[in-house]
């Protein structure tokens, strides 16, 4: 088992998540809601003489937002091709 | 009791899906998930060298029991090598079915429900003291049990003539009863099935038939760890609050459809309180309790991540979306509803739904989320895979595993279940361990010498009984 607690790295996973993603984490925003705060983000950093901080929470945001989009295309690519159908065949005896 | 045996008995989903005119009725579906399993035990019920129980239940579901575990850590390592192990087994039966020309796709799901209203269970077994008065145990433990749910469920996407819902359990709106004796039909919270397999005198069983099956280590990790913890201060008469419900079994189903986990239920003294404020009180209790008895690591451990969980239960249940699994499943629909510009009333929703529990590790969506590192761990793969084929080490689960080992080596008949040991042709030398802590594993070794310079392969004895 690890030693480090889990709960605290989940603290500060999500953390991570909310930089990109304020005032609503990044996988609840519609994708329009994404690009507008991606471009957002982005803009800010560009000669309005905001730190090194600000670009580097854009870019956190820009990382994740490109993970969830891949984990997205992923979760289609396994996705059961005849879905409807094998959810209405999907019936169990019932166990105990 | 301070050292306790546990133990998960969970009941895996299971369907075929033809491609072309040959289909294979689930009976003979799973029989060739047993096809691997050369034992000279009965068919469709076999222990497995890591001291586990694999065998077919009531309605034709693969079970999987646990061995014996000694921590709520190592159980939830072997309830997960019991995922891979029925993987490989799902592969071989695959390339079975292949050869017999059935065109078709095995699907595997650690859930508890179909989409129709069928159930099908995850046990939890502790063992506990026979002088421990059972009904008051019960009685203590039921409130806790029904509101644990908010951190323990799995998540479901439940339609209705209203619309789609998310509740919070799979198992929540399956439970009849607060404590029966039935399984199957009056479905309760706590079990009144006795069976210890254990000395009867100093033990018994506490049969928890209420929980989810958990895809997550950190979930299916605090579930059984919260749990040992309360039931050790109940034993030890720590509690001192009284949370008695007014009705339990509406409460269980009130929280599930309750995913803000704030909505309160009534006690019997007629006061109100919400699930996160009664796991709170509990939760209170424990951290003292943990100051001031002597608990193990997995018990501090297990409480640490309580007060977490119901930290972020009480500010954001969405800060949970590494760790719960009903948290993490909802995340995972609802960004891909965003995504496909569509709703959850989308029929791909239960798929994705139903395909989060899939122990195929390639198909699975859970799986697919640990691969990206989107799920916290508590085990890593190497402590699972070598728990698919080593019993714990600080159990009878060990005697059984090695036994299992040296009788296959050595092509002796045998015929097992938890607490006897049947070996010889005639299945005439019986070895009684009714000690589950009983760890000696020279006994079987010197037993299988025995049997091997009498040559009890080929002649029979006249019946012999060792009291291990």
């Amino acid at each position: 088992m690890k030693t480090n607690h889990q709960s605290e790295r989940g603290n500060e996973s999500r953390a991570r998540i909310d930089l990109g993603a304020d005032p609503m984490p990044l996988y609840m925003a519609s994708s329009a809601e994404q690009q507008k705060q991606k471009q957002k983000g982005g803009g800010g950093d560009e000669g309005s003489g905001k730190g090194d901080g600000t670009q580097k929470l854009a870019e956190k945001g820009e990382e994740l937002k490109e993970e969830m989009d891949n984990l997205l295309d992923e979760i289609d690519a396994v996705l059961e091709e005849n879905a409807e159908e094998f959810v209405k065949n999907y019936v169990q005896r019932g166990g105990q | 009791m301070q050292k306790r045996i546990y133990g998960i008995e969970t009941e895996y989903g299971i369907i075929f899906t033809p491609e072309g005119r040959k289909t294979l009725p689930v009976e003979k579906a799973i029989r060739f998930l047993f096809e691997k399993l050369i034992t000279t035990e009965h068919f469709l019920n076999v222990f497995l060298e890591n001291g586990a129980r694999f065998y077919q239940d009531t309605g034709c579901h693969p079970e999987y029991a646990t061995p014996e575990c000694a921590s709520p850590g190592q159980l939830i390592i072997f309830d997960k090598a019991g995922e891979r192990i029925l993987e490989d087994l799902q592969l071989y039966a695959e390339e079975k079915i292949r050869e017999e020309r059935i065109g078709g796709r095995l699907s595997i799901f650690k859930n508890n429900t179909d989409f129709v209203g069928n159930s099908y269970g995850c046990h939890e077994n502790y063992l506990v003291d026979r002088d421990v008065d059972f009904y008051y145990l019960a009685e203590q433990l039921i409130p806790f049990l029904v509101t644990r749910q908010i951190y323990t469920g799995a998540g479901k996407v439940f339609q209705t003539q209203d619309g789609i819902h998310y509740c919070v359990s799979q198992r929540a709106q399956h439970i009849y009863q607060k404590i029966s004796g039935t399984t199957t039909n009056d479905r309760s919270i706590i079990n009144t099935r006795d069976e210890p397999h254990a000395d009867r005198e100093k033990y018994r069983r506490l049969h928890v038939i209420v929980g989810d099956s958990n895809m997550s280590e950190y979930t299916n990790f605090i579930k059984v760890g919260t749990c040992s913890v309360v039931l050790q201060m109940i034993e030890d008469n720590y509690i001192n609050k009284d949370f008695t419900l007014r009705n339990p079994v509406k409460a269980i189903k009130d929280i599930t459809y309750d995913a803000t986990c704030k909505r309160r239920l009534r006690l019997d003294n007629g006061r109100e309180y919400s699930p996160i404020e009664i796991q709170r009180e509990y939760c209170e209790m424990a951290q003292k309790y943990i100051e001031q008895y002597p608990v193990t690591d997995d018990h501090k451990k297990a409480v640490y991540m309580w007060q977490h969980v119901l930290d972020c239960l009480d500010t954001d249940p969405d800060k949970l979306d590494r760790q719960i699994d009903w948290v993490i499943k909802r995340r995972l629909i609802q960004s891909w509803v965003d995504k496909h510009k569509t709703t959850w009333t989308d029929p791909r929703v239960l798929m994705l739904d139903l395909q989060y529990h899939d122990i195929r590790r390639e198909r699975s969506l859970y799986y697919l989320l640990e691969r990206k590192g989107q799920v916290e761990r508590l085990f890593n793969d190497e402590e699972i895979d070598a728990a698919k084929s080593n019993p714990p080490q600080d159990t009878r689960a060990r005697m059984r595993g090695e036994f299992i080992k040296l009788a296959r080596e050595n092509s002796i008949q045998y015929d097992l279940d938890w607490s006897n040991i049947r070996l010889g042709n005639l299945l005439n030398v019986r070895v009684i361990c009714n000690n589950p802590f009983e760890t000696d594993t020279e006994k079987v070794a010197e037993l299988v010498r025995t049997i091997q310079k009498t040559n009890l392969r080929k002649t029979s004895l006249s019946k012999l009984v060792i009291q291990s």
